[in-house]
């Protein structure tokens, strides 16, 4: 049972990025690019910090760059809850 | 008699409103015409605890739905209130930017004290919790040129931008140096003017500061320029986007419906407070004159200053009264209806002046009853007054001595 | 017949310089003056480190009084200002009041006084509602930037026009430019240009720590500002201050007043892109150059030295470097270029105009100054960046750009007066 879910992600986007208004967040994410949905790379350092806050799970700059979809964003922060054994 | 339209001439085409009277250049006038205020118990945070509890806040401004969601949590309250403005202003000057050159078209916009609210969310966040807890966006949400920057962005404005800082003069500063980049050549389309924001607690607490706030507690007395009783003024928030366009690079249909030329400008500065020398904005109302090359007999109405402080009112009343004459020139300053906007305030005024002679109607300044002592001014009270209008005088100034005045003639019959 | 506008005085307080000859001596040698910030408790922070100036405001010359009303950036700018006057030779007590301007630069204007008294109203962030009875009567001057053009205002005893620019990190430059607009179309005879930042505070460190813009290599600060090497790793931030006296060319020389530079012409560009990301195209710097060439009259051959924004962030120096050959094709591999960033930081809207400060220096000593710390160049960043040692050079004619959040873009050309 995966402890970060892509709704998850989206209730980080939303609250603190905002949601472009021609992007459907509740649609079928997970392997759209980042910045098709309208998120540069603020937006990700922003959701970055909000989910190491939140879930304790650092994603380290060079690390980010390459997470440039919702699903491997959520695929990570599991991976490393898992490895930490939360 | 209309202002010589030709090459390099600025011409405001489009005026976007987002003030306390009112949403759009039609329901601020209304407002104005009507002596509707916009002044009432501050509602963003609990006033109770402060001396002044008043103010001049956009009540119907909504960001949701007006401003791209992406910007709302990245940019401050002011800037949400700009980017407004100029949707409004591009559409009132039925302009697209996307069909004119992208170097050809700048952004000027003056800024008090940034995004205030913003930056005090994150001083909260990084003092209660801790360096991590700042927002990526505070590095390009509190900083002086975010407006200027987004709007330059959102409309795809690659010309020369700017941000002007001199306190309430900042807007006429802003709308001097688009001017000067249009009658250079160099754009042909200038956004302008300016917002302001600072109505948060640290906001309120810092204006305290300055002394000059007024802390009656009734929105019909609290902000009486020229006024006996006048007491400070009162803050507020919102402004005016101005579309200033090059009268010689737009169609004979666009130069018929503009607004009006930026005829003249003027800068100034007072000497520093212990100097004997004469306050600055006399001088400044002259030169801003003479850049217009208009004679004082030739200026129908005056939008003051009105700062509300009484030697400041005093000083303002004799420098029109030794420019203009004694009681020569209708004297008017709508903004009691909103208090003072500080980086948005000016061009809200250059707003109301262009409506004014668009309708040639010189609205009232709604408060005042009995002019001060030292006050040799023709003070429009009462009701609005029908005039003739071709020409007005703006004036400001801003904390710490900055003066400045804009000379503008209606651009057509 | 157009006026041109010189440079007739300088007046800087840099990060191990105050003092004009201080300055150009730091630079000149290569020195670095990045370390481990000793303003304020950066442990928690990403980013530890910075080229922090050693100020001692009474041996500045600034009264108590003074020391009480002015935040740290105000202090830098008034002191550059005295300097920058009494280096100029002129007499601003002789001149029409009406007819002395100034033009002052800022990127954050007072945060530091904002900030600490922020801290004490809000008890430590703990009150929303902070409290207003001990606010201290400077107060709105910290919330106002234009508060730093009023401080010097009142040293020049201007009283035409006064304004403070704040265009993010181009401040610096585009306040010089603004001066010498003013001077030229003869709005002022004299105008105090130049910029000031202090923004060395918990604030302004957690702002560009959230971003990752500022480097991390706090095991070895004085070498942390790396631009273009292929190791760098985000910019350093500094603080400080340069004021100059800007005069009408033939006035100057009526009184016979030295003249380090002229303000040959400029040109401002927005990348209207994003407020903090840059195409690596350069496409929007190098419109501005190519502007400000053809303003100045120049070729790009006629360009012996440039001076970059160079910041040390993996995106702006390839950005420019893109930019410096897009505007001035060959001539890019040939000419000089460096980023005194290297040695000073970045001190955000200040340094625009401690760089030109600089471009003004080397004209007059005929010495470009270096890129310290550039040991491994990026292969992508591939011009000459003359790494660590200054070079003697025939400068007749120098090109300054500067970048900023914004996506403001700007380029100044600075020749020797004829």
């Amino acid at each position: 049972m995966p402890k970060f879910t892509l709704d998850d992600l989206r209730r980080t986007l939303r609250e603190s990025t905002g949601i472009d208004e021609e992007v459907d967040l509740d649609g079928d994410i997970a392997d759209t690019e980042f910045v098709e949905l309208g998120y540069d790379s603020l937006a990700l350092l922003q959701v970055a910090s909000e989910v190491e806050r939140s879930y304790g799970v650092p994603i380290p700059g060079e690390q980010l760059a390459q997470l440039t979809t919702p699903g491997s964003v959520v695929t990570f922060i599991n991976e490393q809850l898992q490895r930490a054994g939360v | 008699m209309m202002a010589a339209i030709d090459g390099n001439t600025p011409l405001c085409t489009g005026i976007g409103v987002v003030a306390p009277t009112g949403i759009g250049v039609e329901s601020h006038w209304q407002a104005i015409l009507g002596g509707k205020t916009g002044i009432d118990r501050i509602s963003r945070f609990d006033p109770a605890a402060y001396p002044v509890k008043l103010s001049g806040q956009v009540r119907d401004f909504v960001a949701k739905g007006r401003v791209p969601g992406r910007l709302i949590p990245q940019t401050d309250h002011w800037t949400h209130m700009a980017l407004r403005a100029t949707e409004l202003a591009l559409s009132d000057a039925a302009v697209n930017p996307a069909s004119l050159p992208e170097y050809e078209m700048a952004v000027v916009t003056s800024s008090s004290s940034g995004g205030t609210e913003f930056g005090q969310h994150e001083m909260t966040r990084l003092y209660q919790h801790g360096p991590s807890w700042v927002s990526a966006y505070q590095s390009i949400a509190w900083f002086y040129a975010a407006t200027t920057g987004q709007v330059s962005i959102r409309n795809g404005m690659r010309g020369p931008c700017g941000v002007v800082c001199a306190e309430q003069a900042g807007g006429l500063a802003a709308l001097g140096q688009a001017r000067r980049l249009v009658r250079s050549g160099e754009s042909r389309l200038v956004v302008s003017g300016g917002t302001d924001a600072a109505l948060c607690p640290y906001g309120l607490t810092a204006q305290l500061a300055s002394g000059s706030l007024s802390t009656v507690d009734d929105p019909e007395t609290a902000y009486l320029p020229f006024d006996q009783d006048a007491a400070g003024f009162l803050p507020g928030e919102g402004g005016a986007i101005l579309i200033l366009e090059d009268a010689g690079r737009i169609g004979e249909r666009a130069q018929q419906d503009a607004y009006g030329v930026i005829l003249g400008h003027a800068t100034g500065f007072d000497p520093r407070p212990e100097s004997a020398r004469a306050p600055a904005l006399r001088a400044t109302l002259a030169r801003a004159l003479d850049d217009a090359r208009v004679d004082a007999a030739d200026v129908d109405v005056v939008f003051a200053d009105a700062m509300g402080v009484p030697e400041l009112d005093i000083v303002e009343a004799q420098a029109i009264g030794a420019v203009f004459g004694e009681n020569a020139v209708p004297v008017t300053a709508p903004k009691t209806l909103t208090g003072r906007l500080y980086g948005g305030g000016a061009s809200l005024d250059v707003a109301t002046a262009l409506l004014s002679l668009r309708h040639g109607v010189v609205p009232h300044t709604v408060g005042p009853r009995r002019l001060a002592a030292g006050c040799p001014i023709d003070l429009v009270t009462g009701q609005p007054r029908e005039l003739d209008l071709r020409t007005a005088v703006v004036l400001s100034r801003g904390y710490g001595g900055f003066n400045a005045a804009l000379v503008l003639r209606r651009s057509r019959n | 017949m157009t006026r041109s506008v010189v440079i007739t005085g300088i007046g800087v307080v840099a990060p191990g310089a105050i003092g004009r000859e201080n300055y150009w001596e730091l630079l000149s040698a290569g020195r670095t003056a990045t370390r481990t910030i000793s303003l304020f408790d950066a442990s928690d922070f990403r980013s530890r480190v910075a080229a922090e100036v050693d100020f001692d405001p009474t041996a500045a010359g600034l009264t108590a009084r003074e020391q009480r009303r002015m935040d740290r950036a105000a202090q830098f700018a008034v002191v550059s200002a005295r300097e920058a006057v009494r280096d100029s030779g002129i007499e601003l007590g002789g001149l029409d009041p009406a007819r002395v301007g100034v033009s002052l630069g800022s990127a954050v204007g007072c945060t530091m006084g904002l900030e600490a008294e922020y801290t004490v109203l809000s008890d430590n962030g703990r009150k929303w509602l902070v409290d207003h009875e001990y606010g201290v009567p400077h107060l709105y001057g910290y919330m106002v930037p234009s508060t730093l053009a009023v401080e010097v205002a009142w040293e020049a005893e201007a009283e035409g026009p006064v304004v403070l620019i704040s265009t993010g990190c181009t401040s610096g430059l585009d306040a010089v430019n603004h001066g010498a607009e003013l001077v030229r179309e003869g709005s002022a005879e004299v105008v105090l240009a130049g910029a000031t930042d202090a923004p060395l505070s918990p604030i302004t460190s957690a702002c560009f720590d959230a971003i990752k813009a500022t480097s991390p290599n706090n095991a070895d600060a004085a070498h942390a500002s790396r631009p273009f090497d292929a190791e760098r790793d985000g910019f350093v931030l500094g603080e400080g201050a340069a004021v100059m006296v800007l005069e009408e060319a033939s006035a100057a020389r009526a009184r016979g007043a030295r003249c380090y530079a002229e303000l040959r012409g400029f040109a401002s560009r927005s990348n209207a892109y994003h407020m903090t990301g840059l195409k690596p195209d350069g496409r929007e710097m190098a419109e501005a150059i190519g502007v400000a060439m053809s303003r100045a009259t120049i070729d790009p051959a006629d360009i012996d030295y440039i001076n970059a924004h160079g910041s040390g962030t993996k995106q702006n120096d390839r950005h420019e470097t893109a930019a410096f050959k897009l505007s001035l094709g060959e001539h890019a591999y040939r000419v000089p270029v460096s980023s005194i960033k290297s040695m000073i930081g970045h001190s955000l809207g200040a340094i625009g105009s401690l760089e030109l400060a600089a471009c003004a220096l080397a004209l007059d000593r005929q010495v470009v100054p270096p890129t310290a710390n550039l040991r491994n160049a990026d292969p992508e960043c591939d011009l000459d960046y003359v790494p660590v040692t200054a070079r003697s050079h025939h400068v007749r004619t120098v090109l300054s750009v500067g970048s900023g959040f914004g996506g403001f873009q700007t380029a100044t050309i600075l020749s020797r007066p004829e």
